[in-house]
């Protein structure tokens, strides 16, 4: 039942909020608007805050003189692949740990857990070494697999919080009814479990898209994602306020807008299932 | 509990998970131990042969490594400090009545979406640039001399700017758990008298407690693992004074290319993490049953 | 036809054996109730006999075919859950057909079978629903009628009205009856509640710690219990038990009396004692007394009786219904 509260609390509340979510939201809506001034405009003195020549100007630019859209799409195919393959390694490690659980299963989900604890500079050398010498340094293929690595137990974590909540008694009447393995999977536990692997996916995307250790580590040029390619702005030449902020601009809107839409998967998916 | 045959399936299932993992921790690790007490160089290739303990009395005999644990430490309590405080208080605020929820939930959320290099950027350059930043406009129509935030005080500087991308994540999370809390608990206690203060600190507190194990656990788990941050903004200087272990690792290995004492400073991070493993997994153990 | 054997069927969870062995004979038609308290390993008992757990030894037969081996399919069984176990992203009719589907049974068939069950059940208007829109009561006829359609050899219930409020779960015992009496097919039921079991059952088998204290039909289980577990179990109020110098004078350990089975006098009588607390619920009235020995008991009048709190009263057993006890809990 909605409790009574008065206007004026709620009205100095509602300030005091917004006050607070625009200072935090700051920097970003910044570079939003900067991203469609001139570089001219950009570094103005006093700032101008809205009241500048609109313009794409920076956009057309980070595009022609950096071919910005290979990163791009490097962006996209290192994070969808990490997390295509992901998946696929980890839901049947969830299924079975969910539903079958053994008397080790918890020790092994705390190990994998224990796995992110490991600082990535104690495998950071012979990672570098060895792709050096298989010819995967600056390849598309290395860093989805190594950012397939390092997410895992954050997938078979998460995906085995929702299966866990898919009730047994559902898949024993699938087996009353005659259901064998692959009918279960397909007509049962498949449905049930799709909500899950997506918000796990997203989940996913959203880490291996913002991964900023490894990808600056493994990549240069070819197979550069955007968080490599805009490290890149850290020794500009000359004017390059607006340039940076339309290619941060680009490399950011996605995930916003995927994160705003799956705030309470992040939650959960980033403890563990320990807090919904 | 189940049949025989269905446990035999259900351990093959697993075995993916657990041997990928399994490679990708102990295959390196054990490389990098090796490494450790090697003399290996790829600027000289005639440094050759074992090593000894060479690699780690030079690693822990380096100014550097002490100045650079000093500031992993400060860079995790701070950051740690600054969100769990800022996230209980932001959290209990966006919890109350007010005009816009959803609204002010986005707008706070959206820091932690940024990736590291495009945040880190943005604050160095729009910011926190001595001549063009907001921030030194800012001071000067206010009639102060602007700082070289990132050449005067560069941990501090770190710490606001990886602060400001870890406060939404405690804020979510505690907030996520303030709304589980019962409302029936909270109208018994101010049927029992209880002020607004001893309601948080009786009731509110206890009930975020194993989130804010989380959120301490998993902020650790990243932050000590800070590096794309430092990389853009200072790269680890002046000197010694924004370096933290895992980029003076990084700066040995892949600028200095010495991979003998980088590995002595792997191994010397691993088992500094696992010391704070230890204590964390204690709590968080507890905190996931 | 269904009738279904159990031969020293052992259970071991690990290191504790949850059946000590089991051996029972259920006829075909019959509606047996397993009853006993929670932990009492009678659901453990009705999932051997699905097939959902292995038998750690001994054989379950059905018809005289040995299942002991073969998966839940291949037993011709079907089950109705406690939480109803209701697939969640299918509509009603889709939950009813699916274990017609998997049969392989061509879709007319299927229909025809669904329709006829949903008739029976009254869930014709809902049938392209989904579980979530459907109340307590409705969901747990769709999974009555998820087993309806397989023309099972036997029912199998577990507790499927322990997630039912009171007055809903009254109608569904009438109507799992009802079914009974109709489909005339074998129903093996499990439940706490020994009111189910006496109004449903043919036959009840009464369970303690894995083992079968008593098997035999409601009321001779009212009648002539075996042992003082149950005595004490079967039976609403629960039957007194009135130890010492009382019982010894009777040649028992212990004397159980139900609490039907008292006339009460506000004069004279076996055993004096003060009325704690009155219940008149004009058709009956319970009365919890606390005999001058120290012992509480309950005793129930037909009809309205004008005493209350604080009231002397005196209880004496009616003839012939007084029920002896050994030290070791057997009937005397």
């Amino acid at each position: 039942m909605a409790r009574k509260v008065s206007t004026t609390r709620k009205a100095v509340m509602t300030a005091l909020a917004w006050g607070i979510a625009i200072v935090i939201f700051f920097p970003i809506l910044w570079t939003i608007l900067t991203s469609f001034k001139t570089e001219a405009d950009a570094i103005a003195s006093p700032p101008r805050f809205l009241d500048f020549d609109w313009t794409l100007q920076s956009y057309a630019e980070v595009q022609s003189r950096s071919n910005y859209f290979s990163h791009f799409l490097n962006s996209v195919i290192i994070a969808l692949g990490s997390t295509a393959v992901g998946l696929l390694v980890a839901i049947p490690a969830a299924w079975s740990m969910a539903f079958q659980p053994a008397r080790r299963t918890r020790d092994v989900l705390m190990w994998m857990l224990s796995t992110k604890m490991m600082p990535a500079v104690g495998v950071l050398i012979p990672i570098y070494i060895l792709f050096q010498r298989f010819g995967l340094l600056d390849s598309r293929v290395g860093v989805l697999v190594v950012l397939m690595l390092i997410n895992l137990p954050i997938i078979v974590w998460m995906l085995y919080t929702y299966f866990r909540e898919i009730p047994a008694e559902i898949l024993e009447a699938a087996r009353m009814d005659g259901a064998r393995l692959w009918d279960e999977i397909r007509h049962v536990l498949a449905p049930m479990a799709v909500p899950g692997i997506a918000s796990t996916a997203l989940l996913n995307v959203i880490l291996a898209w913002n991964e900023a250790f490894w990808t600056l580590n493994l990549t240069t040029a070819n197979a550069a994602p955007l968080t490599t390619f805009i490290a890149g702005y850290s020794s500009p030449e000359g004017l390059f306020y607006a340039k940076l902020s339309a290619a941060s601009t680009m490399a950011i809107a996605p995930i916003l807008i995927l994160g705003w839409f799956s705030q309470k998967q992040l939650v959960r998916g980033l403890t563990f299932g320990a807090v919904k | 509990m189940a049949t025989q045959h269905q446990r035999s399936l259900a351990r093959l299932m697993v075995a993916p998970s657990v041997i990928l993992l399994f490679a990708w921790m102990i295959v390196p690790l054990a490389m990098t131990l090796w490494f450790s007490f090697q003399r290996y160089n790829l600027l000289d290739p005639t440094q050759t042969g074992f090593a000894g303990f060479i690699n780690y009395t030079y690693f822990l005999g380096d100014p550097g490594f002490w100045t650079a644990l000093w500031n992993t430490l400060l860079l995790v309590g701070g950051v740690l400090a600054v969100t769990v405080a800022g996230g209980i208080a932001l959290a209990l605020l966006i919890d109350q009545p007010i005009w816009g929820q959803g609204v002010v939930r986005i707008l706070v959320i959206a820091p932690f979406l940024v990736m590291p290099t495009v945040s880190a950027l943005v604050w160095k350059n729009m910011l926190m640039n001595p001549t063009n930043g907001l921030f030194a406009y800012a001071a000067q129509s206010l009639g102060f001399q602007p700082i070289d935030f990132l050449a005067e005080i560069p941990l501090l500087s770190i710490i606001i700017i990886v602060a400001w991308q870890w406060l939404p994540f405690a804020t979510l999370i505690l907030l996520t758990s303030l709304q589980s809390l019962d409302s029936e608990q909270m109208e018994a206690a101010e049927m029992d008298g209880a002020s607004a203060w001893s309601r948080f600190r009786f009731l509110i507190l206890p009930h975020l407690n194993r989130a804010i194990t989380v959120v301490i656990l998993i902020e650790t788990i990243f932050l000590l693992n800070v590096f794309a941050e430092i990389l853009v903004t200072t790269n680890g200087g002046p000197g010694y004074e924004s370096t933290n272990l895992t980029y003076l690792v990084y700066s040995l290995a892949l600028l200095q290319f010495d991979v003998g004492g980088a590995s002595a400073g792997g191994i010397v991070a691993v088992i500094l993490a696992n010391i704070v493993a230890l204590f964390l997994m204690r709590g968080i153990g507890k905190a996931l049953d | 036809m269904g009738s279904i054997t159990l031969q020293g069927v052992r259970k071991v969870f690990g290191d504790v054996e949850v059946i000590p062995g089991a051996d029972l004979q259920i006829e075909n038609g019959e509606f047996v109730v397993f009853v006993g308290p929670s932990g009492c390993g009678k659901s453990t008992l009705l999932r051997l006999i699905a097939g959902l757990e292995d038998v750690t030894s001994g054989r379950v037969l059905i018809d005289g075919r040995d299942v002991t081996q073969a998966p839940p399919a291949r037993r011709g069984l079907a089950m109705v859950f406690q939480s109803y176990a209701l697939y969640p992203h299918m509509t009603v009719r889709k939950n009813i057909s699916f274990p017609l589907r998997m049969a392989g049974m061509d879709a007319a068939e299927q229909a025809r079978r669904v329709d006829h069950a949903a008739g029976i059940l009254n869930l014709t208007p809902y049938l392209d629903r989904r579980p979530g829109q459907l109340s307590g009561g409705q969901r747990q006829r769709v999974a009555i009628g998820r087993a309806i359609v397989r023309e099972p050899s036997a029912f199998l219930f577990d507790e499927p009205l322990s997630n039912l409020d009171a007055a809903l779960r009254v109608n569904m015992r009438v109507e799992i009856s009802e079914l009974h009496n109709k489909l005339k097919t074998t129903m093996v039921y499990v439940t706490h509640d020994q009111v189910e079991a006496m109004t449903m059952a043919d036959k009840i088998v009464v369970l303690r710690a894995g083992r079968v204290e008593q098997v035999g039909s409601p009321l001779d289980l009212y009648r002539s219990p075996a042992n003082r577990f149950v005595a004490g179990f079967i039976g609403s109020p629960n039957m007194n038990f009135i130890e010492g110098e009382a019982a010894a004078r009777m040649g028992a350990h212990a004397i159980g009396v139900r609490p039907e089975h008292w006339n009460l006098s506000t004069t004279d009588g076996a055993f004096a004692g003060r009325v704690g607390v009155a219940e008149h619920l004009g058709s009956d009235t319970f009365l919890h007394v606390d005999l001058d020995g120290g012992t509480h008991v309950i005793a129930r009048a037909a009809g309205e009786i004008p005493v209350d709190h604080g009231d002397r009263i005196w209880l004496t057993p009616q003839d012939g219904r007084i029920y002896r006890f050994g030290a070791d809990g057997l009937a005397a």
